[in-house]
């Protein structure tokens, strides 16, 4: 795959790669996802706006310039001052951020100076990056100092410094993340409109997404940090309906199959805002998610090992082999996929009876189906 | 197509539906003079939570000091570099949104001229006071907007219009353009996204007795104009009847 340098939302000539629940692999204009809904589907996205996550500024001990990259948050408690943050020396996103130097040394107690703003370390979590800060302002003034100095947070392979408008999806609504939800960069009100003329239905959840990459190795693999989330009343009634009508549910993006499957119990999900703390991956059972709309992914990342909760091992790889062979965009600008949990995966971590489920909600040959898998 | 309009019903009390108000998040601009200082006031007494926006800093202290649940934010609708970080402040504070108020306006050329005397620079000015400004502000703030409406709570976006956008009186060429150019995006907004439950209505308050109709009309009969007040008091009334029909 080659990295998407430009910062456009909706090219006309995005793609997408579609698993469909057989493993059957296709590459499409993304203009065509329309077309792959039907009537009864539930799509689900995360409307979280992008905070300008990335503050430079001071190291007050040692004088030292620093780059502050907001992380995280435990809560959306609407009174919190305290964030999780990953400290970078001098520098900023034009540098990999593998090669971007270590903070100067940090205590607790640290003040630094970020623009306008001014905080202290708490604690450290995970030095010498990862710390917990408090910042020392009321709310409204934290807010308008992250609105004047705050960055978005970036990477190398962008080179243009990013506006808010680049990273806000056109459903961003309260600024709670911390990075993009960036799978919702391929929804437009177009699309929205489309989706309820096609019968299906349009839901959102609010996610804090939190970093990509912290620039350590050791560090890049506890992503993604802990994550609140929350699900409206109207978004869960209409998860728990979909699920009880075996009506497909679509999510846009990784963030809400995380928050989707953290919230479900006993097949039901329920209203509310909780901690998102487990990671999805190769042992995940999908409760709830039938399908997800993502970005491209490299081997290796979070996002990556979430998918094998969708497809099985040689499905990904093969998936993989043909983002490549098609030289598919990544990043967060880039192309996407749109990726069914499959048959060979659900064969693999879950009962036969729940496989017939499937085959029948989704139209399959079942007696082929059966044949397959060796079903009675 | 249909135009929706706000209809008002001034007599009305009101006082008893301040539930009503307890749950709504407002973002008003312009809201350190006139009629936008007058909505900041009664919907910050009735409850209301309200974010507001001007370009003057100390103007949006002042005013916030004396309005209790309100947040005041320095921007220029104008300055397309302040809308996304203004945006980010009104959903940041309030958490979310019901009601968009596109209430700040740029009169043209003072005094007021002919079209033909008119600068290139005092049009572009008013299209982008009054038209790009609070187009790019209600794409900023949309998803707050249509979060609510999935939701099921009020969406609802008010446009300040003008009889000035519908009549063409000579001497009001950049600014009567421009209500007339926003009115009708109001209605191409109100027919592509009610269907999503965000609703757009062009309000036109009347003649006010507020600092801008001073500058276009400098000798007029003060004691004939409606006040900032009354005005405000009429749209919060057609506000709450129009949240409350369906759509």
């Amino acid at each position: 795959m080659i990295a998407a340098t430009a910062p456009v939302q909706r090219s006309p000539r995005t793609r997408v790669m579609v698993v469909d629940p057989s493993g059957q692999i296709r590459d499409l204009p993304r203009a065509s996802l329309i077309d792959l809904l039907r009537p009864g589907d539930l799509v689900v996205a995360n409307d979280a706006a992008t905070i300008p996550a990335s503050l430079s500024g001071v190291h007050v001990p040692s004088h030292r310039p620093i780059e502050v990259r907001l992380a995280g948050v435990s809560s959306f408690d609407p009174q919190n001052r305290e964030f999780s943050a990953v400290v970078f020396g001098e520098g900023d996103f034009h540098t990999l951020t593998e090669d971007r130097p270590q903070p100067p040394s940090l205590a607790e107690g640290d003040q630094l100076q970020l623009g306008p703003l001014s905080a202290k370390i708490l604690h450290l979590l995970d030095p010498p990056r990862l710390v917990l800060l408090e910042f020392d302002h009321s709310r409204d003034e934290l807010w308008a100092g992250l609105a004047h100095h705050g960055r978005p947070i970036q990477y190398s392979h962008i080179q243009v410094p990013l506006a808010l408008w680049d990273v806000w999806t056109p459903i961003a609504g309260p600024p709670l993340a911390f990075e993009p939800p960036s799978a919702g960069f391929a929804l437009s009100w177009q699309l929205v409109t489309e989706m309820r003329v096609a019968g299906a239905k349009f839901r959102t959840i609010t996610h804090a997404a939190g970093l990509s990459s912290t620039g350590d190795p050791e560090l890049d693999k506890r992503l993604p940090f802990d994550e609140p989330y929350r699900v409206p009343q109207a978004t869960a009634d209409a998860v728990n309906l979909a699920k009880s009508c075996g009506r497909r549910i679509i999510a846009v993006g990784t963030t809400v199959v995380r928050a989707l499957e953290h919230a479900a119990r006993e097949g039901k999900i329920a209203a509310g805002e909780n901690l998102a703390t487990e990671r999805i991956g190769v042992k995940t059972r999908l409760q709830v998610v039938d399908a997800l709309l993502s970005g491209t992914h490299e081997p290796g990342s979070s996002h990556y090992e979430l998918l094998r909760a969708f497809l099985t091992d040689a499905e990904l790889q093969r998936l993989n082999t043909e983002l490549n062979v098609r030289e598919y965009r990544t990043h967060e600008f880039g192309d996407s996929v749109l990726v069914s949990r499959t048959l060979n995966k659900l064969a693999e971590d879950t009962t036969r009876w729940e496989i017939r489920e499937l085959a029948q909600r989704n139209t399959f040959d079942l007696p082929a189906v059966r044949h397959n898998l060796r079903l009675p | 197509m249909g135009t929706e309009t706000l209809k008002t019903n001034t007599g009305a009390d009101i006082a008893s539906h301040d539930s009503f108000f307890d749950q709504l998040r407002v973002a008003i601009t312009g809201g350190t003079s006139g009629l936008g200082l007058a909505l900041v006031r009664e919907f910050s007494a009735r409850g209301a939570r309200v974010g507001f926006l001007a370009r003057h800093a100390e103007a949006v202290a002042k005013v916030e000091r004396e309005n209790q649940n309100t947040h005041g934010i320095v921007a220029d609708v104008a300055n397309k570099d302040d809308i996304y970080p203004a945006a980010l402040q009104i959903v940041g504070e309030l958490g979310g949104l019901e009601i968009l108020i596109n209430n700040a306006s740029d009169l043209g050329p003072v005094p007021l001229a002919l079209l033909a005397d008119t600068s290139c620079e005092d049009l572009e000015k008013a299209m982008t006071t009054n038209v790009l400004g609070p187009f790019r502000l209600t794409k900023a703030l949309l998803g707050a907007l249509s979060a609510s409406a999935r939701e099921g709570r009020a969406a609802l976006v008010i446009n300040i219009s003008s009889d000035a956008a519908v009549t063409p009186y000579p001497k009001w060429g950049a600014y009567g353009a421009s209500k007339a150019a926003f009115r009708h995006m109001t209605e191409i907004w109100n027919q592509e996204l009610s269907v999503e439950g965000v609703r757009f209505v062009s309000f036109d308050p009347g003649d006010m007795d507020t600092p801008m109709h001073a500058l276009a009309v400098p000798d007029a009969d003060r004691t004939t104009l409606k006040t900032a007040e009354a005005a405000a008091h009429e749209l919060i009334t057609a506000i709450e009847t129009t949240v409350t029909r369906p759509a």
